[in-house]
């Protein structure tokens, strides 16, 4: 007996699928729109040229406006210390695990790994203030309270399972074949290695720079806590600097009266931070399908 | 047989040793972290429950229960669109790639799109509504991706078994591919709650902390949530409140580590479950 259904239900319901995936576009669409309506905002109250150096040097919370320069080159500073810890450590330890380690380390890496991604990004700003500033103070005695470099390094922990895994998977991408070929004619590990896994692996890997770059650039609650807070135009890791994303927290924070955050290029510099992590995801991601690995 | 000169046999052997440096540096830093917050906790006369504590973990686990509430649904059904239905076309590259870079936009931005939708066009103020939206855009990006990946080690055969049996496309999603998705659905959905339990900076940008001494919490009420106090706190140059940030920096870090491990748990076993 066949029973005659009068709408279709299928076709609903891939319907509404399709809407559920449509909003991630919207979602972007309403940052970008919010982002430059609020710039818009701002500009037509301040210069262009105020908003890009700032008005005084004092915090935000007391009132004073920094520019996007000094922000943006705070911003550069800490993310460079970043990479400098999770780009070596994260390469020399993704190759080790993919073309070295048994598979007894592989699994026992892996909840590791884990472990260093969970961690919030508040408690490790706690721990770049209250352990890593003091231990690097003893060696470095010119090291102001808060600095560039102790987030920095903080953050560089904290991308660090993100580069890994993004290389692991690089090098993994590499068709086995290569490296038996290359072992076959004599190459040692290392030699297949440098010479015919790497390269083959290149796309991957670079994808793999790029949006550990894009996420060390936004790193927010490890600099608002111990970076110092004080948005100045330098090259200095050892003083205090302020970043973006760090800023929006600072002026956010509300000490200053209510209804000051309306005086703060918040929007701005938040539209600065999302064209920098977007446009670097996008190339990241590109670069991985380039590298033959779909986006995960 | 002539072996390969002694700097290639160098670079092997540093290269061998580099992965457990790495390691034990990883490992070394995890327990500093640990071992300050633990001193600072217990360090001082009165150890005890931080004031405050007990409605900020409520405050959280309310914002992020909510955010999850958001997310998956709409989370799930979007995955189940690009996974199972989506054309290869131009729109679905599209989508695919969008959600992807969304995925690495820091949170304090969605804190801006929040306090600029949420707390002002639509009018919801400090809320938990307002805080938990703003959170389930956070999370949407990542429980797509691990929920389509969940669903991508679903064997096609099982697909094609369901279809040959009569079961229309939805039926077999319903019946067939989502309950042999679960464990991997389930467990990338933990870690994305997870994720949304440490995250302090949109809900600051929302004016979580401008909102401190309001009344007591509730759907249109103040805001509080743990990480956001662990910020305060330990911007306040007082020990005291030192004290606190670290007893609440061990609470926080007990519910995050607890989650991830039950998702990592759930993987785990789902691998040797699931090898059909």
């Amino acid at each position: 007996m066949r029973r005659v259904i009068p709408i279709d239900p299928e076709r609903g319901i891939a319907r509404a699928l399709l809407a559920c995936a449509c909003l991630s576009l919207l979602v972007t669409a309403a940052l970008l729109l919010v982002l430059l309506l609020g710039t818009a905002d701002f500009l037509r109250r301040v210069p262009l040229l105020e908003l890009l150096l700032g008005a005084a040097r004092e915090p935000a919370a007391a009132g004073g406006r920094p520019g996007l320069l000094p922000l943006a080159a705070g911003t550069l500073l800490v993310a460079a210390a970043a990479l400098a810890v999770a780009l070596p450590a994260g390469l020399l330890g993704a190759v080790y695990l993919s073309e070295y380690a048994p598979a007894a380390v592989r699994r026992a890496a892996a909840p590791l790994l884990a472990l260093l991604a969970a961690v919030p990004t508040v408690v490790y700003g706690y721990f770049a203030l209250r352990f890593v500033t003091p231990q690097l103070q003893r060696v470095l005695p010119g090291l102001a309270d808060g600095n560039a470099l102790s987030p920095g390094i903080v953050a560089g922990v904290m991308i660090l399972p993100m580069v890994t895994a993004l290389t692991v998977d690089a090098l993994q991408g590499v068709p086995h074949g290569l490296r038996e070929a290359a072992r076959a004619l004599g190459a040692t590990r290392a030699q297949a290695l440098l010479r015919v896994v790497l390269p083959a692996a290149g796309a991957g890997i670079a994808a793999a720079v790029v949006l550990a770059a894009a996420r060390a650039l936004g790193e927010t609650m490890i600099v608002a806590v111990a970076a110092g807070g004080e948005a100045r135009l330098t090259a200095n890791p050892l003083g205090p600097v302020e970043t973006l994303a760090a800023y929006i927290v600072h002026a956010a924070r509300g000490e200053a009266a209510p209804g000051a955050v309306d005086g703060q290029p918040i929007f701005a510099v938040g539209l600065l931070l999302f064209a920098g992590t977007f446009g670097l995801n996008l190339l990241g991601h590109r670069l991985r399908r380039r590298g033959g690995e779909a986006p995960r | 047989m002539s072996g390969p000169g002694p700097d290639v046999r160098a670079a092997d052997r540093l290269l061998r040793a580099a992965g457990p440096a790495v390691a034990l540096g990883g490992a070394a830093a995890l327990a500093a972290l640990l071992a300050a917050a633990a001193a600072d906790a217990c360090g001082g006369r009165s150890p005890g429950w931080p004031p405050g504590l007990a409605r900020a973990l409520f405050g959280s686990v309310s914002l992020v229960g909510l955010a999850g509430c958001l997310a998956i649904p709409v989370g799930i059904g979007a995955a189940v669109y690009l996974e199972e239905y989506a054309p290869r076309n131009r729109l679905t590259r599209l989508i695919e790639i969008n959600i992807a870079s969304l995925a690495g936009v820091p949170a304090v931005v969605y804190g801006l799109l929040g306090l600029a939708v949420f707390v002002r066009a639509l009018g919801l103020g400090r809320s938990l509504a307002a805080g938990a939206a703003t959170l389930a855009l956070i999370v949407l990006p990542a429980v797509i991706l691990s929920t389509r990946a969940a669903l991508r080690d679903v064997p096609p055969a099982l697909r094609d078994a369901s279809c040959a049996l009569g079961a229309t496309r939805w039926q077999t999603i319903r019946h067939q591919v989502l309950p042999a998705a679960l464990p991997g659905t389930l467990a990338g959905l933990l870690l994305a709650l997870a994720r949304a339990l440490g995250e302090a900076a949109p809900l600051i940008a929302l004016g979580a902390l401008g909102a401190l001494p309001a009344p007591a919490p509730g759907i249109d009420g103040a805001l509080p949530a743990l990480p956001v106090r662990i910020f305060d706190w330990l911007s306040r140059p007082e020990s005291e409140f030192l004290r606190h940030a670290a007893a609440a920096i061990m609470v926080l870090l007990v519910l995050v580590l607890l989650l991830s491990g039950l998702a990592a748990w759930m993987r785990d076993r789902w691998r040797v479950a699931g090898s059909w």
